[in-house]
């Protein structure tokens, strides 16, 4: 597992020290869940919970949260939008 | 000693107007006070706060936990209060919202006493993981309460309250409630509404209480059960009256011992309580008889796949972006996420986000992911094909008792295999129980029993039983100070 790329990927910005670290455990943990390879799993279907149904609502808009409310919770806001830096090139 | 008392016997009193909700507040705070810089079950006391919640409260018959304070793991939201996982990465994050347990537990009027500590994000199983202060075991303060949920269960172990929250996504209640010598229910797979729990593993988590007394649990459990639209993985399921089937006695009943659990690795002090316990089951008229979980030596593995690869797509939402902590400084979007996730994720979150894209990442889903449903599966089916045979299944709740700070931190794998016996449990689905059954070198020795899909109340019916005999729930730690 190379772990520069899954970091990219899950956009973890390791330390070197952190990769290095982290390359060695996770080899382990991965080693250890390989255990699950012994097994023959041919012919057995992926696990569902034991549910009869998925739970259909009808489709009614609700009052949900305040946008002030919850735009007061954001490191970084203004009017009524979330900051971010610009992703646009123009 | 209002403190005491079983939040049934609370309840009861102040419903009848023997009690008042603000007496039993102030006992209860009285207690944290004396306990708390020892243990630090507590990352946001709400004490004051439900003294004020007290003295609003205006009993009614309807009310089944009338005046009983309550401790809440800190990964539930509570509305306007912080939520902080345990991690520095939902800084500043003021719940805008009461989970659906919470709304039950007010309308039952009970009082949240406060917001306990945990690993972070429920990854863990000692606490030590917490991004702020370690909690301690109240039996012998140098080691650790086990986890996620150790400062729930420490809560309910030193009285600070009687009843408790936790989650149990692979034993993160039953083990805590094992090391801490009190009672820990993990529910059937959709029996509570998950809506507003942090969610860590979707189809692993599940909320349910701590407590001294079985009737507590019972009673905790009839108010936060049952259908909530909310939660698109709630049951509609009929909520039995589990204070009245508690006390239907266990004769009769067969009990299940795992072969495969009952060889090799447990501490002698757990064997001996296990097998006095299922002497005594025997002795009141159960029958013990001998079951295989043939796949149970996998699942710790099916479960470090199956937990991480949900916790990784679960956590991808703490962007830095619409609430919680942001880094400093950054050039592009890219580095803000990144950077945020770095500075805000403690080391076991990123592992497991790691290992969790990994295995979900293009070219490894089948050998890893799939392959673990598969395996579920069959671990699943063990447990159905044991049921044929028996009502419940016994087991240790944990190989040992509880360990010391930092025995397990610098190795990831044997922090995992703390749970070897709880998390085919949540990859089945199914109820489990912990039950303190005895005590080893002076540290509590907890027993596990897993019971069918929402069958839960054959569960408090052996608790209830039990804790008439062991009166286990008279032995209070730090009981003079």
């Amino acid at each position: 597992m190379k772990v520069e790329k899954v970091a990219h990927l899950a956009r973890l910005k390791l330390t070197e020290e952190e990769k290095e670290k982290l390359t060695e455990q996770l080899d382990r943990i991965l080693r250890f869940v390989e255990k699950l390879q012994e097994i023959n799993t041919e012919g057995i279907e992926p696990y569902t919970p034991h549910f009869e149904e998925t739970p259909m609502r009808e489709d009614i808009p609700e009052k949900d949260f305040d946008p002030a409310l919850v735009l007061s919770q954001a490191p970084h806001a203004e009017g009524s939008f979330f900051v971010v830096p610009r992703v646009v090139e123009y | 000693m209002l403190w005491k008392l079983s939040a049934s016997e609370i309840a009861k009193a102040v419903r009848k107007g023997e009690l008042s909700p603000k007496d039993v507040l102030e006992s209860f705070y009285h207690r944290f006070l004396q306990t708390e810089e020892k243990v630090k079950a507590y990352i946001t006391p709400l004490y004051e706060e439900a003294l004020k919640e007290a003295e609003r409260l205006k009993p009614s018959e309807n009310m089944p936990l009338a005046g009983v304070p309550v401790a809440i793991k800190d990964n539930i939201n509570v509305k306007g209060y912080p939520t902080t996982c345990a991690s520095k990465i939902l800084q500043g994050y003021v719940s805008p919202y009461d989970a659906t347990v919470i709304e039950r537990l007010r309308r039952a009027g009970a009082l949240l006493v406060g917001k306990a500590n945990m690993d972070e994000f429920a990854m863990g199983s000692s606490t030590e993981y917490s991004a702020f202060f370690k909690t301690k075991n109240p039996w012998d303060l140098e080691r650790v309460p086990g986890g996620s949920s150790g400062g729930s269960a420490v809560a309910v172990a030193v009285r600070s309250a009687p009843l408790s929250l936790g989650s149990d996504t692979g034993g993160s209640i039953r083990q805590p409630a094992s090391f801490c010598g009190v009672i820990g229910l993990k529910p059937t797979y959709g029996r509570v509404s998950r809506y507003g729990l942090v969610a860590f593993a979707s189809s692993l988590d599940q909320i349910g209480p701590f407590a001294n007394r079985t009737e507590d649990i019972a009673l905790i459990m009839e108010v936060i059960s049952g259908y909530d639209p909310r939660d698109s993985t709630s049951a509609k399921k009929e909520v039995p009256s589990f204070t009245e089937e508690m006390k239907k006695g266990i004769k009769g009943l067969r009990v299940g011992v795992v072969k495969e659990f009952m060889q090799g690795g447990l501490e002698e002090g757990v064997k001996t309580a296990l097998e006095n316990f299922l002497k005594e089951l025997e002795k009141e008229g159960c029958i013990i008889e001998e079951v295989s979980l043939p796949h149970s030596e996998y699942a710790i593995a099916c479960y470090y796949i199956i937990a991480p690869s949900e916790a990784s797509s679960n956590l991808a939402r703490y962007d830095g972006v619409r609430y919680g902590y942001r880094t400093g400084d950054y050039a592009d979007l890219f580095e803000l996420y990144s950077k945020t996730r770095d500075e805000g994720f403690g080391p076991e979150v990123k592992r497991r986000i790691l290992i969790g894209t990994f295995a979900l990442s293009a070219g490894y889903y089948d050998a890893y992911y799939l392959k673990a449903m598969k395996v579920r599966r069959l671990i699943a089916q063990d447990f159905e094909k044991a049921f044929e045979k028996v009502d419940v299944i016994a087991t240790p709740t944990t190989p040992t008792t509880a360990f010391r700070f930092g025995e397990k931190t610098t190795d990831p794998i044997a922090m995992y295999l703390s749970d070897i016996f709880t998390v085919s449990v949540n990859l089945a689905g199914l109820p489990g129980i912990s039950i303190p059954i005895g005590f080893s070198n002076g540290l509590p020795v907890g027993g596990q029993l897993i019971g069918k899909a929402f069958d839960e109340a054959s569960l408090l019916r052996f608790s209830y039983w039990w804790e008439e005999v062991s009166r286990f729930y008279e032995r209070v730690p730090m009981e003079e100070l």
